[in-house]
């Protein structure tokens, strides 16, 4: 069985070591910038720390993925153009993109660098994925979050690249890549901006009955009850009345975390090639400890093991984790 | 500084700069020694910062007898003890257990679980909170550590028996 790549998030240059020193065999990360879907407040990285990463990770056999995986909007391209250059010069293992702009500049500019497609670009079927293969030459997918094992297995047949997929973290799919909920209720786009439910939006406002409500903008998207387990404040994970409902209710998505740790030998047996970790919004302890929880995990089925998997769910969205669409399509 | 009022009648300005009460009083030097060499150690904590530098956070570890008023700002460091009743208006409040706080400085807790499991409160500026999380977490090593680093053994031993306790209560105050 071929050993698949653990790939690690990292929002700050001390995750990055973090991650490399648990066990993770590439880390993906991003510039403080638009350029990158996880445009949050204090997070990313400069280009002196991003190329101090990845010497740190090349020096110990890790490999670093940069994250330039949103939409440029018409007049905005150099910044897109300017992460794209930086990344090749500081010697990144690869581009993750979604955008097929930033693809044709990153694949005509820098031949020799390997293009991941990210998740953002949605691309499930066979026939998008090779689309990708064939214009801009990507050499790996990130699926999006919707297929089953047994779908993965057959896709991965019919592409002739690699293929990565989400193994644990924040699970709001939605159509990933098209979310525009945010953009709606904030004007900002995550998609173009990288900033879902942008913080300086957000505001919790604590009643006294120990309750709390989750307002973004104007917009109060969620109430939770004294004790009641939260989730992330996005108006996918939001509650609302709706009319034939009697109580307000998750319409979109609920706030749960994925966690296929126990279906990795199922998808290493579908012939998936990256393990992707979600999180780059989380600390160097989440970062720490789900790395190391997967790196054990993955090394024991390579060894014909059953795996010890750590409980994590304490790290879970909601307090409450799920295999998603990998285990059923009834997710929801 | 403006102050909340709460239910005890806040001292006279005047006398309540005369005679603090003993407990901060003492406490007062040790966190001044303490963020200045936080500081000191990790000057790159404060460009993660922005234009929250300046913010005042104020930050309640439940259980212990007052709250604590921090402004991130290199120019003009504020860490300061303040008798609950005399509580200051900050742009943002963060509470929480003393050893899930002490769990977030010391590098072994994740700050997204705390608030999924309602064990950390946050209101007021989110951004700001968000800013000063991620900050505190690019700090390699031990904040908690860097802080009691400052009175050798001894401080040294507290820390030690309070993250034993902490990891015997998993967490919280």
């Amino acid at each position: 069985m071929k050993r698949p790549e653990l790939v690690c998030p990292a929002g700050t240059p001390a995750a990055l070591r973090t991650a490399v020193d648990a066990g993770a065999d590439a880390v993906y990360c991003g510039f403080q910038n638009a350029t990158n879907a996880r445009n949050f407040p204090g997070l990313n990285f400069t280009p002196a720390e991003m190329e101090q990463g990845v010497a740190y990770a090349h020096a110990r056999g890790a490999k670093v993925l940069l994250a330039v995986n949103s939409f440029p909007t018409a007049g905005r391209f150099d910044l897109w153009r300017e992460a794209v250059d930086a990344g090749a010069r500081f010697g990144v293992d690869a581009l993750i993109v979604a955008d097929i702009g930033v693809a044709a500049y990153a694949a005509e500019a820098h031949p020799d660098l390997r293009l991941h497609l990210s998740v953002q670009a949605a691309a499930s079927s066979p026939e998008a994925i090779r689309y990708y293969v064939r214009e801009f030459g990507v050499r790996r997918v990130v699926l999006p979050r919707i297929l089953t094992v047994s779908e993965i297995k057959d896709v991965k047949k019919e592409i002739p690249c690699e293929i990565e997929t989400f193994i644990f973290g924040n699970h709001g799919l939605m159509v990933e890549g098209r979310c525009s909920l945010t953009n709606y209720v904030t004007g900002l786009s995550t998609n173009m901006d990288g900033v879902c439910s942008p913080a300086a939006q957000v505001h919790y406002d604590k009643e006294a009955d120990g309750s709390v409500a989750t307002r973004l903008g104007d917009f109060t998207i969620d109430r939770f009850g004294a004790g009641e387990q939260a989730g992330y404040p996005t108006i996918c994970k939001g509650r609302y009345h709706a009319a034939g409902r009697e109580d307000a209710y998750y319409a979109f998505e609920e706030p749960i975390s994925l966690n296929l740790a126990t279906l990795l030998p199922q998808l290493m047996a579908a012939g998936v090639e990256a393990f992707k970790i979600e999180g780059r919004q989380r600390s160097r302890a989440y970062v720490r400890q789900v790395v190391g929880a997967f790196r054990g995990a993955v090394d024991q089925v390579l060894a014909g093991e059953d795996p010890e998997l750590a409980d994590l769910v304490a790290l879970t969205e909601g307090q409450k984790q799920t295999q998603g669409a990998a285990g059923s399509k009834k997710w929801r | 500084m403006t102050e909340i009022s709460h239910d005890t009648p806040a001292p006279r300005p005047g006398l309540s700069r005369l005679l603090p009460p003993p407990p901060l009083f003492l406490l007062q030097p040790v966190l001044n020694r303490v963020v200045h060499r936080v500081a000191r150690l990790h000057p790159s904590l404060f460009d993660r910062l922005g234009p929250h530098r300046t913010a005042r956070f104020v930050i309640d570890a439940r259980g212990l007898p007052f709250v604590m008023l921090l402004v991130p700002d290199p120019d003009n460091l504020v860490f300061r003890a303040l008798p609950r009743n005399r509580e200051p208006q900050g742009d943002a409040r963060i509470a929480g257990g003393f050893f899930d706080l002490l769990g977030l400085v010391d590098g072994e807790s994740d700050g997204d679980a705390l608030f999924f499991s309602r064990d950390l409160d946050i209101t007021g500026n989110t951004e700001a909170v968000v800013c000063l999380r991620n900050a505190l977490d690019d700090v390699e090593g031990s904040i908690a550590e860097d802080a009691a680093g400052l009175f050798g053994a001894p401080g040294r031993a507290i820390l030690a028996a309070l993250r034993r306790t902490g990891d015997r209560r998993g967490g919280t105050s």
